[in-house]
């Protein structure tokens, strides 16, 4: 019988379900998440003008740079405040 | 030592018949067989010496469990427990040892021992597994019968799509013996899956690359190095432009492994170069769960990225070594996010001041010509363009300080339109002087063979500390780690 060493993490990856698609968006916060690619606001502000001519309650984040991760902070405070968030991943 | 076996009370030899001085002191064994208790251990061969009472060793436990290095090992047991030993053939200490006169009359009075087939290339670390305490707690896989080793690396993910060494327990102990550090202790936390990987984990990868146990070192100190925030390899793995980690060394770990800073530095054919840049890549897939198409979301990718790793030449070389210039001596990496490479050819300039003009046209295009600050770059200049340097009494500092001046670029050029080209610099930016690089960002580097009037620039990512920053950190098999 020959024996190898797992080189991974040897770990199962972290089980996260979708919270369901709202059906409406009354009464509900959506965030809207800037990752500071150019021209991402120009999508982003285009949206919150759209939402808010719906009565939805808009707040607006951003990555500090697209180039790392959210820092934590900020995914909690979305998370926190807001039950819908979209990113704009532009260029 | 701890000893679950006890040992006989007598003397205990270790020998083995494919040794001539073990066959040199048969007739001193018979002399002690005679005079009173003796224990003979072979390693090879069970029927040596003839007419003695001989423990067969092949599988070599005894040997392992009384660590002997050399045989033959004499040793003094009393209560179970060793209390001297005498290794070789040396009469006064044989004598000494047992308490005995006139050993071996016919013999010279010393003659040193052969090698113990316990400490073999390749037998102490499958000792060690078989009869140590386990010190590895990686899960294991157990192979079917019929499964080839290679195949099941692939099957199970574990590549870069080349073939890997398959991770068995006795490399990865062997693979250990590179470092002091214990194999639980947390090397860094390696994104994107941001898993506390230890020297163990590392250890498994870089035998899958096909290192040995001295570039281990290295291995883990660019893992280190890469895991800073300041370097950012969760951005460089995850961005869609072609970047990769460049290991760049310096110091005397260099000559020790045996390093490639000569011809073809960059290139293929060198162990300790491509292995462990892709040690450092396999760990970073691996461990940290970084796989193209999933957090890789490269566009295009580069070959760099299945390894990426040289020393510089720091023989004859018109700067100080890359480390130094920034804060580390000895033994040193810089880690660089790294694009690709092209040539610089100009084979033509034989004054610093000419040399400068060309390297500073051709780096222009790091990234975009008519883009700036936002790319670093690293210059690796060829041992012919380094003399025509040194020869015009150029160093870093000089040559550094005359691109700075050939690079200031008019923003006129550069703003987007300008030159009918949509890329470029935001509006604003007209009529005044824009660097090509930020400060700092634009590494010298000596390296490659002494034939060719040709350079190399390799381009870099995002800089700074919105994307990748270099990162050099000192190689040092004992570093300690930080904030575990």
């Amino acid at each position: 019988m020959r024996t190898l060493l797992d080189p991974t993490s040897e770990r199962a990856p972290a089980e996260r379900t979708l919270t369901p698609r709202p059906a409406s968006l009354d009464g509900l916060t959506v965030g809207l998440l800037d990752i500071s690619k150019p021209r991402g606001d120009v999508l982003l502000d285009r949206l919150a003008e759209r939402l808010a001519a719906d009565g939805v309650t808009v707040r607006r984040y951003a990555k500090p740079t697209f180039a790392k991760p959210a820092p934590v902070d900020l995914r909690h405070e979305i998370a926190t405040q807001c039950e819908v968030v979209i990113e704009a991943l532009a260029d | 030592m701890t000893d679950e076996r006890v040992l006989p009370d007598s003397w205990v030899a270790v020998v083995k018949r494919d040794c001539p001085t073990c066959l040199l002191v048969e007739p001193v064994l018979q002399q002690l067989a005679a005079a009173g208790s003796l224990t003979v251990y072979s390693q090879d061969d069970p029927g040596f010496p003839a007419g003695l009472p001989v423990v067969d060793d092949r599988e070599l436990e005894t040997s392992w469990r009384l660590q002997v290095d050399t045989v033959p090992t004499l040793v003094r047991v009393e209560d179970g427990v060793e209390v001297e030993r005498t290794v070789g053939w040396l009469r006064s200490s044989w004598e000494g040892l047992t308490g005995m006169s006139g050993l071996g009359p016919d013999l010279p009075d010393h003659r040193p021992g052969c090698g113990s087939r316990s400490v073999e290339w390749g037998v102490a670390e499958e000792l060690d597994r078989r009869y140590g305490d386990r010190v590895l707690s990686s899960r294991t896989v157990e192979l079917a019968d019929l499964e080839d080793e290679v195949e099941a690396a692939y099957a199970r993910g574990w590549t870069d799509g080349l073939p890997v060494v398959p991770p068995t327990e006795a490399r990865v102990l062997a693979m250990l013996a590179g470092t002091d550090r214990a194999p639980s202790d947390v090397v860094a936390v390696v994104p994107p899956d941001l898993v506390p990987c230890t020297v163990e984990k590392v250890a498994v990868n870089a035998v899958m690359a096909g290192c040995l146990p001295e570039h281990l070192p290295v291995v883990l100190a660019a893992v280190a190095a890469a895991c800073t925030d300041a370097f950012n390899v969760h951005g460089v793995l995850a961005t869609t432009f072609p970047a990769g980690p460049m290991v760049i060394v310096n110091g005397p770990v260099r000559r020790a492994i045996g390093m490639n800073s000569g011809g073809n530095a960059l290139g293929q054919g060198n162990r300790a170069n491509a292995t462990i840049g892709r040690a450092l890549q396999l760990v970073v897939r691996n461990v940290g769960g970084g796989r193209p198409g999933e957090v890789d979301r490269a566009t295009q990718g580069q070959p760099g990225k299945y390894t990426s790793c040289f020393a510089e030449a720091e023989e004859g070389s018109p700067f100080e070594p890359l480390a130094e210039s920034r804060g580390v001596t000895g033994s040193a990496l810089t880690l660089f996010a790294a694009s690709g490479s092209w040539p610089v050819v100009d084979q033509l300039s034989r004054t610093p001041e000419s040399l400068a003009r060309s390297f500073a046209a051709s780096l222009r295009g790091v990234g975009h010509a008519k883009l700036a600050v936002a790319f670093d770059a690293v210059l690796v200049v060829s041992p012919e363009h380094g003399r025509v340097l040194r020869q015009g009494g150029w160093d870093r500092t000089r040559l550094l300080a005359e691109l700075d001046e050939l690079l200031t670029l008019p923003g006129d050029e550069l703003v987007r339109g300008a030159a009918g080209i949509a890329e470029g610099l935001p509006a604003g930016f007209e009529g005044s002087p824009v660097p090509k690089f930020r400060p700092g960002g634009l590494l010298l580097v000596h390296a490659g063979g002494t034939a060719g009037l040709f350079s190399t620039i390799v381009p870099g990512w995002v800089s700074g500390a919105g994307g990748s920053e270099p990162v050099t950190v000192p190689i040092d098999p004992a570093r300690p780690v930080e904030g575990a």
